[in-house]
């Protein structure tokens, strides 16, 4: 059901900025105006977002511990799944981040009949959301050759790497393939999944969809329908001097990549795309394992109404001194 | 109850979701799958919010006139004190990974069960009040209106899971159900809705000193009461002190550790071993509570019942505390109570008089886990064992949700379980460590008209005992919290009979050699060393 909503929606802006473009022209619009506002849209919603979360005080030191606490000098310690270290803490977010360590475990689980539990290793999601993530990044990377000048070789020798399978296919990108490939299973798990279904938001489809569209029209650029890459970089430049000037040789995908690309970060700051920046603060996976040798402080720290020794005493004090136990008032 | 359970047909388990959005609340008070509301008095007592007759199942739950307002500012108040409530309102991307991890969804197939589902009660009402995209596009961006149907579904949902933070593990932000769980609750609880098998153990608490409540006359014959059972059993007289100021130790276990069974035997194992090491230590009847079912309430209830422990130890003018087999007590102590009520600058580090090591990982808060203790002194060899005394027994180790996702007390129970007991297997490792199976009771959630829903949620775990049962024939799983002490056995009752729970002390005090203790023939429990032939 929310598929469809996202599908039109998704439908309906190409339309728009088809129409936009091509029947009315607004290249200044497209080209100049909305990527401006959306750059500037996603930095102040990002740092926003951000100092919104860290203006929070974390009052407990809530880690969830995943290893053998350090404590008996006897008993080797997991250093990164309790770490007891800053760099353990960086480790753990380092593993989480750069090989999604949590998702790695995951794993299935099935009921037999009668009543019996399976429990399997289920690799699939974690490989989608490597390949994905991983492929988004090298393409990012990639784009930096229009904002640089001159281009930093470290640049060039990953465009070199990426684009190693071009004996097949004239200037395909493996990260190309990979990220429609990776899209069309996070997709696909949505519908297919009974209980993916149930729990996805409208907005969970609509998010692959634009990236999709993102990338299916930056391969048809490539490929097919191509447009003059000096005169797109040209123009990067004068967007980054701000002395914009309307970019030349390109066609309507170059407007439709170009808008959904600005959808993609005004939407950013907005929604669960925040999971990027948010991992590094989940004081689950950000605190070391050490709360019996290091007190945390909150900064709310209530007063609180507590019963005292002396009014349990006062209730007690008979039958304590009948049953023979020490009491503090004769 | 479980037995009126286990009389009926097997449950049916279904995973298929309902055809209905799950953005429309629903929710059936079906017997045995929800626990009955505090009684009046245990809020008043407690100075809580609204208390009053009223039941989930009736249509008016009496809330005040501005529930709405009252809710919403808690929110707002809770957002801005908790950075983990608003990041794990906000990051969490739906992609599934926890649906399966919890024992709620696995043992009832209700998709509210969902760890992530079970937070978008939640977090859907967030969208729509605290966001922006929520404000503006409504039901597109995931939100929806707060009504009393939300409330209902809160209150069924949120008691129906056991702040045991499996899900956390698996999620790959961390985010974890238990810091939503307990938000939801500290927000019912704004209302004057809580439920009376966490509210009546926390009054108890608060006057008596512990959960049960139990009067320091009556806490003292309970242990003349063990004082004698062990002279029968082991021929050696023990000397329990208590409230005794001066001590070097002060001793702090769960309540139901000396009033209830099996526990009873676990508290007879720390009598027999303080009195073979002759440890200088104390009991307190004013701090008689290890546990703390204020964690289950509000962060504010558990700081209240928590305060007596250092109160007490400054009060005794012990060096240090130690603290027995509890599970949720141990994210207290590990994780709270230094925040909560500290600095506790009147206590030492602590160091075993035993062993004379040093405690260093709990310098600060000056309380150490009975099983580290325990795992110490074996190590050093300061005590004399004969596991043969736990022949009959094999032995698999259930770790409790908050010892180790808490904690991390991992290696230390099964050191000892390796060395007091002869067989020893582990359950399939999906099901133990971090990745243990709450018993499905935990965080006030044993009462006994929850019975199914108990059944349900301990489901995995009985169906990992049921394999080592049937693999290796398992008969005995130890565990370390009182709680799993409680509930276990209805539980494998119910999914695999023929198996017993022991606390891990209990086997320790079968094993011990005890100098001067006549010939033992019985354990602790006063059953034949060795298992009937016939």
């Amino acid at each position: 059901m929310g598929i469809w909503h996202s599908v039109f929606g998704v439908i309906g802006l190409i339309v728009l900025i088809t129409v936009g473009v091509s029947g009315f022209g607004w290249y200044s619009v497209f080209a100049v105006v909305i990527p401006y506002a959306a750059i500037l849209f996603f930095i102040c919603g990002f740092t926003y977002r951000i100092v919104r979360w860290a203006s929070a005080p974390v009052p407990f030191s809530i880690a969830t511990v995943s290893g053998q606490q350090k404590s008996l000098s006897w008993i080797k310690a997991s250093s990164v799944d309790s770490p007891s270290t800053t760099l353990g803490v960086i480790g753990r977010l380092a593993l989480e981040t750069l090989v999604f360590r949590s998702l790695v475990k995951n794993e299935k689980v099935e009921l037999q009949e009668p009543q019996r539990l399976l429990f399997k290793a289920s690799t699939l999601l974690w490989l989608g959301a490597m390949v994905f993530h991983w492929s988004f990044l090298v393409i990012v990377l990639r784009h930096l050759r229009f904002f640089l000048e001159p281009v930093p070789s470290a640049i060039v020798t990953l465009q070199r790497i990426d684009s190693i399978l071009q004996g097949l296919l004239p200037i395909l990108y493996m990260t190309d393939l990979q990220i429609v490939l990776a899209l069309t299973y996070l997709l696909v798990r949505r519908v297919i999944y009974p209980q993916i279904r149930y729990i996805s938001l409208v907005s969970d489809y609509f998010v692959l969809l634009v990236v999709a569209a993102i990338a299916v029209t930056g391969i048809l650029m490539r490929l097919i329908y191509k447009v003059d890459l000096f005169q797109v970089k040209s123009w990067i430049m004068s967007m980054l001097s701000f002395h914009p000037a309307l970019p030349q040789g390109v066609n309507v995908l170059f407007y439709i990549h170009l808008c959904f690309v600005s959808l993609l970060l005004v939407y950013f700051p907005l929604s669960k795309l925040m999971h990027m920046p948010g991992i590094f603060l989940s004081p689950t996976r950000n605190l070391r394992n050490i709360s019996r040798n290091h007190r945390t402080i909150n900064p709310w720290n209530p007063a609180v109404k507590v019963h005292t020794y002396e009014e349990y005493e006062d209730e007690f004090r008979n039958s304590m001194k009948e049953a023979g136990l020490p009491v503090e008032k004769g | 109850m479980a037995e009126d359970v286990a009389k009926s047909k097997a449950f049916e388990i279904d995973y298929t979701p309902p055809q209905k959005n799950w953005m429309e609340p629903a929710v059936e008070f079906r017997k045995g799958t929800f626990c009955y509301p505090a009684a009046p008095k245990n809020e008043k007592y407690l100075d809580l919010p609204y208390p009053r007759e009223w039941q989930p199942t009736e249509q008016d739950w009496k809330l005040p006139e501005n529930w709405k307002e009252i809710l919403l500012n808690g929110m707002e108040d809770r957002l801005n004190r908790f950075r983990s409530y608003r990041l794990f309102l906000d990051i969490c991307v739906r992609c599934g990974a926890c649906a399966d991890k919890c024992h709620f969804f696995i043992g009832s197939g209700d998709p509210k069960n969902m760890p992530v589902l079970r937070t978008e009660l939640l977090r859907s009402i967030y969208r729509k009040y605290f966001t922006l995209s929520g404000k503006i596009l409504g039901e597109l961006a995931g939100a929806r209106e707060l009504t009393e149907e939300v409330v209902k579904e809160w209150f069924y949902y949120f008691y129906q899971c056991s702040e045991c933070r499996r899900c956390s593990v698996f999620c790959p932000y961390g985010i974890d159900t238990c810091e939503i769980t307990m938000m939801a609750r500290e927000l019912l609880s704004l209302l004057g809705l809580n439920i009376n098998w966490i509210l009546e153990p926390a009054a108890n608490c608060y006057r008596t000193g512990n959960h049960l409540g139990v009067p320091p006359h009556a806490f003292k014959s309970t242990v003349d009461f063990a004082v004698d059972e062990l002279k029968e059993l082991t021929g050696i007289q023990v000397d329990v002190p208590i409230n005794r100021k001066g001590a070097e130790i002060l001793f702090i276990t769960p309540s139901a550790d000396y009033f209830a069974s099996p526990h009873w035997y676990t508290f007879l194992g720390y009598l027999l071993l303080f009195h073979e090491i002759g440890l200088d230590y104390t009991w307190s009847t004013y701090a008689s509570e290890g546990g703390n079912f204020g964690l289950f309430h509000s962060a504010d209830l558990a700081k209240r019942l928590n305060a007596k422990i250092y109160s007490e130890a400054k009060r005794l003018g012990v060096k240090w505390i130690l603290g027995g087999e509890c599970g949720h007590m141990w994210r207290v102590i590990h994780q709270y109570m230094d925040t909560f009520n500290g600095p506790a600058d009147f206590l030492e580090e602590p160091v075993s008089p035993i062993t004379g090591t040093h405690f260093e990982h709990a310098k600060s808060t000056s309380m150490v886990h009975i099983a580290e203790f325990t795992a110490d002194l074996i190590k050093n060899d300061k005590v004399t064992l004969d596991p043969s005394r736990n022949g009959k027994w094999k032995v698999t180790f259930h770790d409790s949700c908050n010892i180790s996702r808490g904690m991390g007390l991992l290696e230390e129970p099964r050191y000892i379980l390796r060395q007091v007991c002869p067989e020893f297997y582990e359950m399939p490792e999906n099901t133990i460590r971090e990745r243990t199976f709450c018993c499905g009771s935990g965080s006030g959630l044993g009462a006994d008209e929850n019975m199914e829903m108990r059944l349900r949620g301990g489901f995995p775990r009985a169906n990992a005992v049921k394999y080592v049962r049937d693999q290796y024939g398992v008969n005995l799983v130890a565990c370390i919290c009182a709680i799993d002490r409680a509930t276990l056995p209805p539980l494998f009752e119910y999914w695999v009979p023929g198996v017993e729970v022991a606390g891990l002390h209990e086997l320790v005090g079968n094993a011990l050699v005890v100098r001067g203790e006549k010939e033992r023939t019985t354990n602790l429990r006063g059953e034949p060393l060795t298992p009937d032939e016939g």
